[in-house]
């Protein structure tokens, strides 16, 4: 495995990272919510209308950015609670945004020695389709698209 | 496992049903769950409840769990109580800061019912 500064040092658009941020992802939902994502073609942002962002900041700096429909959103609130929710409950957002905290959190525990110097900060959630997000990365970023029970999901990591 | 008072400390409520339901299928006989959004509201928890176990998030808005467990020897009914950390922070310092702090244990999300119960039991045994 390679450490986060040769890593950064190597590569200036860190493709290395999506088979690492992938595994980070399948894992995050085969333990918690008990479902294999499988990876996909040609989603398009269309009618994904919820997205969870965490923040990661020091040795590597950038976003990761979990998008999906609230109907995806309510269907993983429902597996890793056991029990019906309404899309537009708190909880469903929370279990979203918990989701992303994961993903997160697994990923950097993978990149050897990101671990000490990266820190996450606490999830945001946003519905909606309209707003645009404008990051400074230095990069364009890392996209993964799969599937959750069949449903599109995108997972992005912009690195600054 | 005798009956047990659990505090669960994390700022997701989602996450501490979670907890709740995998300490269940870990087998612990809880007989009352008491839970708090960050390490502050955990501590006022503590001035009016006595528990058995504690199992708390490390980043956390208001007090994070390292501050918590920093904190909790000053609080009559928090002395001697176990804390296990569950967190997204896997890393050796952090580990080793946790443990150096009071915790008595470490799981890392994601985690299974049988991480948690790995990882507990040995706790309220009284094992290191």
């Amino acid at each position: 495995m390679k450490s986060a500064k040769e890593l950064l040092s190597t590569s200036k658009d860190h493709g290395e990272w999506i088979p690492l941020l992938e595994v980070s992802a399948k894992e995050v939902f085969e333990l918690m919510l008990g479902t294999k994502l499988d990876t996909a073609e040609d989603i398009t942002p269309n009618g994904l209308d919820i997205a969870a962002m965490v923040g990661l900041a020091g040795q590597l700096c950038g976003i990761l950015t979990i998008r999906a429909s609230k109907e995806s959103a309510s269907r993983m609130a429902f597996k890793m609670l056991g029990a019906e929710t309404d899309k537009n409950s708190q909880e469903v957002y929370d279990a979203f945004g918990e989701i992303c905290n994961m993903v997160a959190g697994n990923f950097k525990n993978k990149v050897s020695g990101l671990g000490d110097g990266c820190m996450l900060s606490v999830p945001t959630v946003i519905t909606g389709n309209d707003y645009s997000v404008r990051s400074l990365a230095g990069s364009p970023p890392l996209e993964l698209q799969l599937l959750f029970e069949s449903l599109p999901m995108l997972i992005s990591l912009e690195v600054s | 496992m005798s009956d047990i008072r659990a505090l669960i400390i994390d700022d997701s409520s989602v996450m501490r049903k979670i907890v709740e339901r995998s300490l269940r299928q870990a087998g612990v006989n809880l007989t009352q769950v008491l839970e708090a959004g960050n390490g502050a509201e955990a501590l006022g928890v503590l001035q009016d409840s006595k528990v058995d176990l504690i199992l708390c998030d490390i980043n956390m808005p208001v007090m994070d769990g390292l501050e918590f467990v920093k904190q909790l020897a000053g609080v009559e009914n928090g002395k001697g109580v176990p804390v296990v950390m569950i967190t997204t922070e896997g890393s050796e310092t952090h580990v080793v800061q946790a443990l150096s702090a009071g915790a008595r244990g470490y799981i890392r999300k994601p985690f299974t019912p049988d991480q948690v119960k790995e990882h507990v039991i040995p706790v309220l045994a009284g094992k290191p």
